[in-house]
């Protein structure tokens, strides 16, 4: 394969691991504050897409609006998912809130199977994202570019707000010791509380972002891309927000570039995730940003 | 010498909890870490315990160097131990809990306890007798089938102590056993433990904070104060030491 | 009465194995078809959930392994006896490979390499994760059964990939899905009244006070796994040779849900609970078809809403989540019921 080819591959990569990496941070996040492995995440990834579709093909609203909205109602979700789920069960033994994670994805995914049917509807993807432009061979979208410069703004945002705010800094606090921040006089749950509402928030525009790039939104949609990304998350080093995005990007490019030289392994594209999950257990548990998360942080 | 600690330090990133602390225990002694909290006592159980590994130093079991070896390896070599604050299996009866220490010791394999073969029934039997002798002994037998979390708080104590001796250890480690006891109490748990020590043929190193009940049991004592060695030697001595005084600001006055 | 071999525990269930025995034969003879393919269904059920919940129930260890597992099982026992011909005529997408072919073998064997095969892959896969701090194991078991499909999807000479296979011989009847299924019973149960059931209980429990107390969790915890994947793979066989067709979309997350919800609302870590859970689930799984069909509501007519019974499903496993965690039988047996004060629960 040329370099050409090449490049263009390295664009998909970015795409697609953009993607993974917004979704990658909202697990990562939970589990470095809860120690919980919230399996409906990848599940809102699916709402915000669904809610994209719904502003857009049916309220007929913007992209810009519809983003808005959806993302606004989906950190919503999360953070209700929270409050009538997950808080009830704060002292309980883990794999109470492991199960009650199960059930609200499979909730989610079955309810919208219900009333949305399971056939994909086609996402409306705004024109100005699909325009196109040549340089030097290389053929880059609107959104191609989009979906990461989107990423890493949003990834310098979360940054941000972890290390220059108060709130970020109880939620780094929290995912060392949840009682110490208690003490603190920070009310712990309202601090949960938050990272769900930002990790939603992410999710959904990972959501609305695939649904741009593949254009067709369906109930399980979030399921495997979910199973990725928290592969990635681990990948990465669970419990850091770099590490959460690293590893997205990883795995997107492993993806693309493994499918473009060797495409007879179309059919393991999704099994490629599952493979480095496997082989960081196996020889670096901590992941690579490596951090034991005895001592956490992000 | 059936432990030598030897020079051991414990930093946690920055934070330095124990500093070039050395003793040993001699076979069949009772000796006391005490300290106030915070000093790096049961760090120091966890170090022997194998499940921190010091910074530096070493920790010698029998004249065999035991730190670095895993956790559960080490209670196969002869050291159990008891927790600070009780950790009994909940969902389990006295007895099970009690069985539990004697899980190295049941030598069936997987295959003959799915199948029944006769060596299960020869070592279960055998393992419930002796739990059954230790816990007459501590004289919780009779809760033998009641819920282990059921007992009342020095019940529940003594039902730990008697999980940690069913591994049939050499050297029995206590974290703070005598907590949330009252003088009577105290004075009985000692007397066990003598019983204890010189019908198991055990070597005790406890963690205590009450001084009576210290100044009672122990031979020996060392004495922690933020991770620092303040006096090492016979309790008799201990109590007169100024450095010590000044450190528990006058318990010693009770003792 | 100082009798060490016949004691009343013994009989007692020396005369719930005759009892059960019994109905088998008589239910084989007398009820009809369609009666005697809901109790197999049930009987491998028990099988399935009987051993799921050893690793998730008693040894605490949240997993999401069995549809993995069960398709492994089905397909290895699916391939070991269909015969060569049959295979060659069917294999549409490729020709199967001539090991393949040659793989074949009776139904007891076939189930025993599905059983074996299933435990040496569980074994694999422990070594990763419990080696680690035993977190991941729900999320590499739920990548596992994703693993296990697309393998089955890409590997048409070995599985006829998404077309399946076809004209598994019937083997399954009472008396092997019944008869294994109180094997099972039996060998779970003997599992956890001894040493190593306690050790997975006190893992439970409390992992590290199980390690300071001389337990290697990590030994106990490979045992769990791999002991679940034999039955389920030899569940996985049955249900092969129950259903005479599987294909890869047999086995998706759906199936691993409905265990689940099985074991929790029967009571994590009591095997009597899943025992009833899926004699529960399977009935109400079956009542609520109606659900998924339309439904008339005082003279309005519903649509069909396929899906509604899972819907229906999650809520009520999130609701036992939230209001009745210990389900049924909590973590007690049956014969935990009849002991007065001492109660395990």
């Amino acid at each position: 394969m040329d370099i050409l080819t090449f490049m263009q591959q390295m664009v998909n990569g970015f795409s697609l691991g953009s993607m993974y990496a917004l979704i990658a941070i909202g697990y990562t996040m939970v589990y470095g504050v809860l120690r919980l492995i919230n399996f409906a995440h990848g599940d809102i990834m699916m709402v915000g897409a669904f809610l994209g579709y719904t502003f857009m093909a049916v309220f007929e609203l913007s992209f810009p609006v519809t983003v808005l909205l959806s993302v606004l109602i989906s950190a919503a979700l999360g953070m209700f998912m929270d409050k009538i789920a997950y808080k009830p069960l704060r002292e309980a033994p883990k794999i109470s809130l492991l199960i009650t994670a199960i059930g609200i994805s499979f909730f989610l995914e079955n309810a919208f199977t219900v009333f949305a049917g399971g056939t994909p509807r086609p996402f409306p993807v705004p024109d100005y994202m699909e325009q196109i432009f040549d340089v030097s061979g290389v053929i880059f979208s609107v959104a191609s570019i989009t979906v990461p410069a989107v990423t890493l703004v949003l990834l310098l945002g979360i940054l941000y707000v972890l290390y220059r705010t108060k709130y970020g800094m109880a939620i780094r606090a929290l995912s060392f010791d949840i009682k110490t921040v208690n003490l603190m006089g920070i009310d712990a749950n309202t601090i949960i509380a938050l990272v769900f509402g930002l990790g939603s928030a992410l999710a959904a525009v990972g959501g609305l972002f695939w649904a741009v790039n593949y254009p067709s939104v369906e109930p399980m949609m979030g399921v495997l891309v979910g199973l990725k990304a928290f592969a990635a998350a681990v990948v990465g080093g669970i419990g850091s927000v770099t590490g959460a995005v690293l590893g997205g990007f990883i795995i997107g490019f492993t993806e693309v570039v493994v499918i473009a030289f060797w495409p007879e392994m179309g059919g393991y594209k999704d099994a490629f995730a599952f493979v480095f999950l496997i082989l960081v257990l196996l020889f670096k548990p901590t992941g690579i940003m490596g951090e034991d998360l005895e001592k956490g942080r992000f | 010498m059936i432990l030598e600690v030897c020079n051991i330090t414990k930093k946690f990133g920055g934070v330095t909890a124990i500093k070039d602390t050395s003793f040993s225990v001699e076979s069949k002694q009772i000796y006391g870490l005490i300290g106030p909290n915070g000093a790096g006592k049961t760090t120091m159980f966890n170090i022997i315990t194998g499940n921190y590994e010091p910074t530096e130093g070493a920790i010698k079991f029998h004249g065999q160097r035991i730190d670095g070896i895993k956790p559960y390896k080490i209670v196969h070599r002869g050291i159990a131990r008891t927790f600070q604050n009780i950790r009994l299996f909940k969902s389990m009866s006295v007895m099970d809990n009690v069985l539990i220490g004697f899980d190295y010791q049941a030598t069936y394999t997987y295959l003959e306890s799915i199948f029944r073969l006769p060596r299960f029934f020869g070592e279960e039997k055998r393992i419930r007798k002796r739990a059954l002798e230790i816990m007459d002994v501590l004289g919780i037998a009779e809760f033998a089938d009641e819920l282990a979390t059921s007992l009342s708080y020095g019940q529940q104590r003594k039902v730990e102590i008697a999980r940690a001796l069913a591994a049939n250890p050499q050297l029995l480690l206590l974290d703070e056993p005598a907590a949330g006891m009252n003088p009577n109490e105290t004075q009985e748990l000692a007397e066990l433990f003598f019983k204890i020590r010189d019908d198991f043929d055990i070597t005790i190193l406890l963690i205590e904070h009450d001084m009576k009940f210290v100044n009672h049991l122990c031979d020996r004592v060392m004495v922690l104060d933020y991770g620092k060695t303040i006096f090492e030697g016979r309790i008799e001595d201990a109590i007169q030491d100024e450095e010590v005084i000044k450190a528990y600001l006058g318990d010693f006055k009770h003792a | 009465m100082n009798n060490t071999v016949f004691t009343k525990d013994r009989l007692i269930n020396l005369a719930i194995i005759i009892t059960t025995i019994w109905f088998l034969w008589f239910a084989q003879h007398f009820f009809d078809e369609y009666t005697i393919r809901i109790i197999n269904n049930v009987a491998i059920f028990i099988i399935l959930a009987v051993s799921y919940n050893l690793i998730n129930g008693i040894t605490g260890q949240f997993s999401l392994e069995p549809n993995g597992f069960i398709a492994i099982g089905a397909y290895v026992t699916a391939i070991l006896t269909v015969d060569s011909e049959a295979m060659l005529y069917q294999y549409d997408i490729e020709d199967p490979y001539p090991w393949v072919l040659a793989l074949q073998s009776n139904f007891g064997w076939a189930l025993f390499f599905s059983g074996t095969i299933s435990a040496l892959l569980a074994l694999s896969l422990a070594f990763p994760v419990f080696r680690v701090r035993g977190d991941y194991l729900a999320i590499v078991t739920l990548g596992f059964g994703f693993i296990i499909r697309i393998l089955a999807i890409n590997s048409p000479e070995i599985t006829n990939g998404s077309l399946g296979i076809n004209d598994i011989p019937e083997f399954s009847n009472l008396y092997w899905t019944g008869g294994l299924a109180i094997c099972t019973v039996l060998a779970v149960l003997n599992i956890i009244y001894s040493k190593f059931g306690r050790a997975m209980k006190a893992v439970r429990d409390d992992e590290d006070a199980a390690t300071a107390m001389g337990i290697n969790t990590f030994k106990i915890k490979t045992m769990a796994f791999t002991t679940s994947a034999f039955f389920e793979g030899i569940g996985g066989g049955l249900l092969a040779a129950l259903l005479t067709s599987i294909s890869p979309d047999l086995f998706t997350f759906f199936l691993t849900f409905q265990l689940l919800i099985i074991i929790v609302l029967g009571g994590l870590g009591s095997t009597t609970g899943a025992i009833l859970g899926t004699i529960f689930v399977m009935a109400g799984l079956e009542y609520m078809r109606f659900l998924d069909e339309p439904i008339n509501l005082f003279g309005f007519e519903t649509e069909a809403m396929p899906g509604m019974r899972m819907v229906v499903f999650s809520l009520i496993l999130i609701f036992v989540m939230l209001f009745a965690r210990e389900g049924l039988m909590g973590k007690r047996e049956l014969k935990d019921l009849f002991k007065k004060k001492k109660v395990n629960k």
